[in-house]
């Protein structure tokens, strides 16, 4: 059988989880052994043609030409897995969401009409099927190489979506929201980093995006008794995952109480 | 079997002791701002001096007004971490070629355990792991592996938590120790009491006047040691001690779980308003099923490496709060957190019974302490018991 080919797209984005793969970096040999990788523009120049077993596609949707290129990427994948943030959720950038794009546009260019942009920045799954995403601000290292091994194997991949905690008891750590006060976003999002900040006794930051069955407002309502603030809460949920529908709509409740606009009492 | 009264600096010949002879020692120690258990290689290490404060949602230390090695309620997470890790990987297949392969198996534990501290509720949730892992239908061979030559030095409760109910469950706060055994002491035993793990030695703090610890030895293996231990003979005036410290802790704790009828109150109200109220709160986050002491659930994960040459088999803790945990077939069965968090207390508190005979809750107050957003299941059950509504359901 010869090696599936590999391909690596990139759209609005760091480059940060592309690096992640590069980073891989006890495994990269043997996962150049066992796929081709055929198109990957930050490794190397050197590009095999299409189509592809396999494209891993970073960044999200924010030009007129990401949303015909994105077609282009499905029409000639077998299997398309976006992976990090901005694929699976828009992104940091996808703040933009939440402005007048229009107004940014004239205040930073000189010339506002070169620059062609969309006012949202949007996931890769809202123009095309998706058949796995790969959470996480940047994806984690473990996590590439097990899609990449159970694609191989033609296995399901073993990629848990629920909360960090479960891997903040499995590590050990002590929570820090309970032992600290210290407000964490572990308990609404989705497991796969090895619960890496609490385990350095950082609250979680959601780069992961919700979990499976996330209750945010059971979390921020907790907090705020605690006596976080709510413009601190809404800050908490607009991140890297600013427009992940669980995050957004928290966000948005703890500003309408922050308004007074429910009728409680900010 | 032997008694009588030892100094601090025994116990610390106790550990030298126990790790001469070849035990990897856990004992109790200040980590990250609360207490945890872990390998101990010294005395020094105990959390002297620290009390535990909490309460729904908070765990604290604060510094106590005196030297107590023990003056705490209980650690973050119990000892299961010990005997049921929470990773384990079971088997490894190994590719030979062509279709063949060849199996390795998880090396056996190569060092038995003692525990250092274990608390009269903890020994109870051992009792009830051992049940579940030892005595039904298969035995676990990774739990039996570690539990096998386990070695247990309990120290009587004389610092209760706000999150402590040991006295309604009727596993604590003390334990007697005569010629029938052991059992717990300070507190009424029901009909579904869990029996303590038998310890091997029974320590009483003693913080009157000189400080000391009051030693009772229950297995041959304890008496040995005592033996080998400087101690001396119990006074009438230690034993009046212990007896003070006992009524103490157990006038000290003021949470209650009322266990009459708890079953047959449970399910019949599984369609009581309560557990939507409950689900609106909470995270689903599986905190309380993972510091519970007795919790044993655990799902396998199969996977394989880049090349496809080794696949890897592993047990992992696992919590009826993920969707997961219920996937069978084509979905999950209990898709909303009011499904979950009912399966998990009608489980601990009512249908434990049924299955394993006891309840499957010690009244070590972990799950009210350890949920980050508070939920208490002692003021869940008084709700639904409040608004009992069998009788509007039947």
């Amino acid at each position: 059988m010869s090696r599936p080919k590999l391909a690596v797209w990139k759209f609005a984005s760091c480059d940060g989880c592309q690096l992640s793969l590069l980073s891989a970096e006890d495994e990269l040999l043997t996962l150049a052994a066992e796929v081709h990788i055929a198109h990957f523009l930050e490794a190397t120049r050197e590009v095999a043609p299409g189509p592809y077993d396999v494209s891993l596609v970073e960044g999200s949707i924010t030009t007129p030409a990401d949303v015909e290129r994105i077609q282009r990427v499905r029409e000639i994948s077998t299997t398309l897995v976006t992976i990090g943030a901005c694929a699976t959720a828009g992104g940091i950038q996808a703040l933009r969401n939440l402005a007048d794009v229009e107004a940014y546009r004239a205040l930073v260019y000189a010339h506002p009409e070169y620059v062609q942009t969309l006012a949202r920045s949007s996931a890769i799954a809202e123009h095309v099927p998706v058949d796995l995403e790969l959470r996480g601000c940047p994806v984690e290292v473990p996590q590439l190489i097990e899609v990449v091994s159970a694609l191989l194997a033609g296995r399901k991949p073993l990629i848990p979506t629920h909360a960090v905690c479960v891997e903040c008891k499995l590590r050990g750590n002590v929570c820090v929201m309970v032992a600290d006060g210290t407000p964490c976003l572990g308990p609404v999002t989705q497991a796969g980093c090895g619960a890496r900040c609490p385990a350095f006794a950082r609250g979680c930051y959601g780069c992961f995006g919700p979990m499976e069955t996330p209750n945010p407002s059971a979390l921020t309502d907790r907090l705020h008794a605690m006596g976080v603030d709510d413009p601190t809460l809404v800050r908490l949920f607009r991140t890297f995952n600013v427009d992940a529908p669980a995050f957004r709509t928290e966000a948005r409740r703890r500003e309408a109480i922050d308004a007074g606009a429910d009728g409680r009492t900010p | 079997m032997r008694s009588g009264v030892m100094t601090p600096t025994a116990l610390e010949s106790l550990v030298l002791l126990l790790r001469d002879r070849g035990y990897r020692v856990v004992g109790p120690q200040v980590r990250d701002g609360t207490i945890v258990y872990d390998e101990l290689a010294s005395t020094a290490a105990l959390p002297r001096g620290w009390r535990d404060v909490q309460a729904p949602g908070r765990a604290g230390l604060e510094r106590r007004d005196d030297d107590a090695l023990f003056g705490y309620a209980v650690g973050a997470s119990g000892w299961k971490r010990e005997l049921f890790p929470p990773r384990q990987r079971l088997w490894e297949a190994v590719s030979d070629g062509d279709a063949s392969f060849h199996v390795v198996e998880a090396p056996e534990p190569d060092q038995p355990l003692a525990f250092l501290g274990v608390r009269p509720c903890e020994l109870a949730a051992i009792g009830i792991q051992d049940r579940v892992f030892l005595h039904g239908l298969a035995e676990d061979r990774v739990y039996a592996g570690h539990r096998r030559g386990l070695l247990l030095v309990a120290v009587e409760c004389h610092a209760p938590a706000a999150t402590c109910f040991c006295t309604s469950i009727g596993t604590g706060p003390g334990l007697d120790v005569d010629a029938d055994g052991v059992r717990a002491a300070g507190s009424a035993a029901h009909a579904t009491t869990p029996a303590p793990a038998v310890p091997d030695l029974v320590l009483t703090e003693l913080l009157d006047g000189e400080h000391r610890l009051l030693v009772r030895a229950a297995t041959d293996e304890g008496d040995d040691l005592l033996a080998a231990l400087e101690h001396r003979e119990a006074t009438t005036g230690d034993l009046a001690a212990r007896a003070a410290t006992l009524e103490a802790a157990q006038a000290a704790i003021d949470r209650h779980l009322e266990v009459d009828g708890l079953h047959d109150l449970l399910l019949g109200n599984l369609a009581h308003p309560r557990w939507d109220d409950v689900a609106a709160r909470c995270l689903a986050c599986t905190n309380c099923t993972l510091v519970c002491p007795t919790c044993f659930c655990s799902t396998t994960e199969d996977t394989t490496d880049l090349t496809g040459e080794h696949a890897y088999h592993e047990r992992r803790w696992d919590s009826c709060f993920t969707l997961e945990f219920t996937h069978t077939g084509p979905a999950s069965v209990r898709t909303s957190t009011r499904s979950r968090y009912r399966q998990w207390l009608t489980h601990k508190l009512a249908t434990w019974v049924d299955q394993f005979d006891t309840t499957g809750c010690v009244g070590c107050g972990r799950c009210i302490a350890w949920c980050p957003v508070g939920i208490d299941l002692t003021e869940e059950v008084a709700a639904i018991r409040a608004t009992d509504g069998r009788e509007v359901t039947a």
